[in-house]
């Protein structure tokens, strides 16, 4: 099949489900830049959480930063809660090679030592190259390398995945 | 044909080298201040360090001394986990003949990857990226007169965070403008960020009327620089030019031109006082300013390593 759709809006249902799943009282949401970052903020509200969600940047411990540069994609990291002993549940649209998370694990560590890091994703595409899995996924797809998914939020805060060919 | 390309740019408009300020679009010093905002994150971590630059060797090189810019850099550089080489080099190989282009290839048949140079003449690091290999970023931490990026760009980090949006400020810079490449390199950037008014004022030795080529208003009265303004750049005044006919004396100066509790008064309310350090107290700034609410020099020190770290993390990224 060429043409997959994936309507972004029901498997956000799905995730807002399983991610009810995951919850403990104490665990904290953490959204990846950008489109976990969207996520995470959107679960907070519809779960009713306390206080603000985490959000976090990939962007200073990248493996290929000196292929890419320093990305200017997505904002700051914002942990507005102490890392050490939390338990954090990382949100992400898209789980693809599991560096983005390997990177973003990193991250919290510069924080402190979280004592559980689990993680909940829109899509897991497939194309692991790390030891790395979600213990949710909304949809599980097989997509080819070359090909690029990404989520977007439209003005009305609704969620669209759009699938392009990698230049 | 000789390309005319901004030799700091690459062919993608990317930041290779920061040699000065003038030329560059108004997006890169943003790209830079945004980045810079990041990594002041950073240095409030529980660790203050993140690996981009690892396994990357940055060389200072400082053929004038500076004890400041030079360890700020050298943190900066720490902080994005580089190894940092510290050459003396006024007392070394210069001394003994070398060119400073013999220099430059000595240090990088040792694998440099980065040069943050301090030079008297200007135009060094400019000549110095021209030569080196294109893998080699350079970063200029002050030449001659003619600029000083990096205390340009945390002096508009600094700016930004207290003020928000360039486009409606008056910023005077205060001293010795003519020989100063701080004065050069934030009337650059303030020019390029849209700041609307930029006045230089100080006595005519020292603040020349062609320097409205500019872009400036020129003002060879105190109060007229100081009335209404938002941001005070007061610059140090430099000892070795008062041995000369360009001043007096450093007593006369502080007299007309330092920066008093009731000159400041002139200014908005709100205003900001900055200086790029070492300040020369009751000279060019009178303590009760220096430490009082509306001074920002210290924040300033503290904006200048996540400025660096910034400057330093995008030209590595960056390939030729």
């Amino acid at each position: 099949m060429s043409t997959l759709r994936l309507d972004a809006e029901a498997l956000y249902a799905e995730l807002l489900g399983g991610v009810r799943g995951l919850l403990l009282p104490d665990t904290v949401l953490v959204g990846i830049w950008s489109g976990g970052a969207w996520l995470a903020e959107r679960l907070h509200a519809d779960l009713q959480r306390g206080g603000l969600p985490g959000l976090i940047s990939s962007a200073l411990h990248r493996d290929d930063y000196s292929a890419r540069g320093l990305a200017g994609a997505g904002g700051a990291t914002r942990l507005p809660f102490a890392i050490d002993g939390a338990r954090i549940l990382l949100i992400d649209d898209v789980l693809f090679t599991g560096r983005t998370i390997r990177a973003v694990i990193n991250e919290l560590y510069d924080f402190g030592r979280p004592h559980v890091v689990d993680l909940a994703v829109l899509v897991d595409r497939g194309g692991r190259e790390l030891p790395i899995q979600a213990s949710f996924a909304a949809a599980k797809v097989v997509l080819p390398a070359t090909q690029r998914l990404t989520l977007a939020r439209e003005n009305d805060g609704r969620f669209a995945f759009s699938l392009k060919d990698k230049s | 044909m000789l390309s005319r390309r901004n030799p700091q740019l690459n062919a993608h408009g990317e930041l290779i080298h920061l040699l000065s300020i003038e030329g560059l679009p108004r997006e890169v010093l943003v790209h830079i201040l945004d980045t810079a905002g990041t990594f002041l994150s950073v240095n409030e971590r529980e660790v203050k360090k993140v690996p981009l630059l690892r396994g990357k060797s940055v060389f200072n090189l400082f053929f004038e001394n500076s004890t400041r810019t030079r360890t700020t850099f050298e943190i900066a550089a720490k902080r994005l986990s580089a190894d940092v080489i510290n050459l003396d080099i006024a007392r070394s190989s210069t001394a003994k003949g070398e060119t400073l282009l013999d220099t430059i290839a000595n240090l990088s048949a040792m694998h440099a990857d980065m040069f943050v140079v301090r030079h008297g003449e200007s135009g060094a690091p400019h000549l110095i990226a021209r030569h080196c290999a294109s893998h080699v970023h350079v970063v200029n931490a002050g030449d001659g007169r003619h600029a000083h990026p990096t205390q340009g760009l945390l002096d508009m980090y600094a700016i930004r965070h207290y003020k928000t949006d360039f486009s409606q400020l008056t910023v005077a810079i205060v001293g010795d403008i003519v020989h100063s490449r701080v004065a050069r390199s934030d009337i650059h950037a303030l020019t390029t960020l849209g700041v609307p008014e930029v006045r230089v004022v100080g006595p005519r030795t020292l603040v020349p009327a062609d320097l409205r080529a500019m872009g400036v208003r020129v003002c060879h009265d105190m109060a007229e620089g100081m009335r209404d303004a938002d941001v005070i750049i007061m610059l140090r005044l430099q000892n070795e030019r008062m041995s000369g006919a360009m001043l007096p004396s450093a007593a006369e100066f502080a007299k007309t031109f330092g920066l008093t509790p009731d000159k400041l008064a002139l200014a908005r309310p709100d205003a900001i006082v900055m200086h790029p350090g070492p300040i020369n107290r009751g000279v060019e700034i009178d303590s009760s300013v220096a430490d009082g609410q509306a001074s920002v020099i210290l924040p300033q020190v503290t904006f200048g390593i996540a400025v660096r770290m910034a400057v330093m993390s995008i030209i590595a990224g960056n390939e030729a």
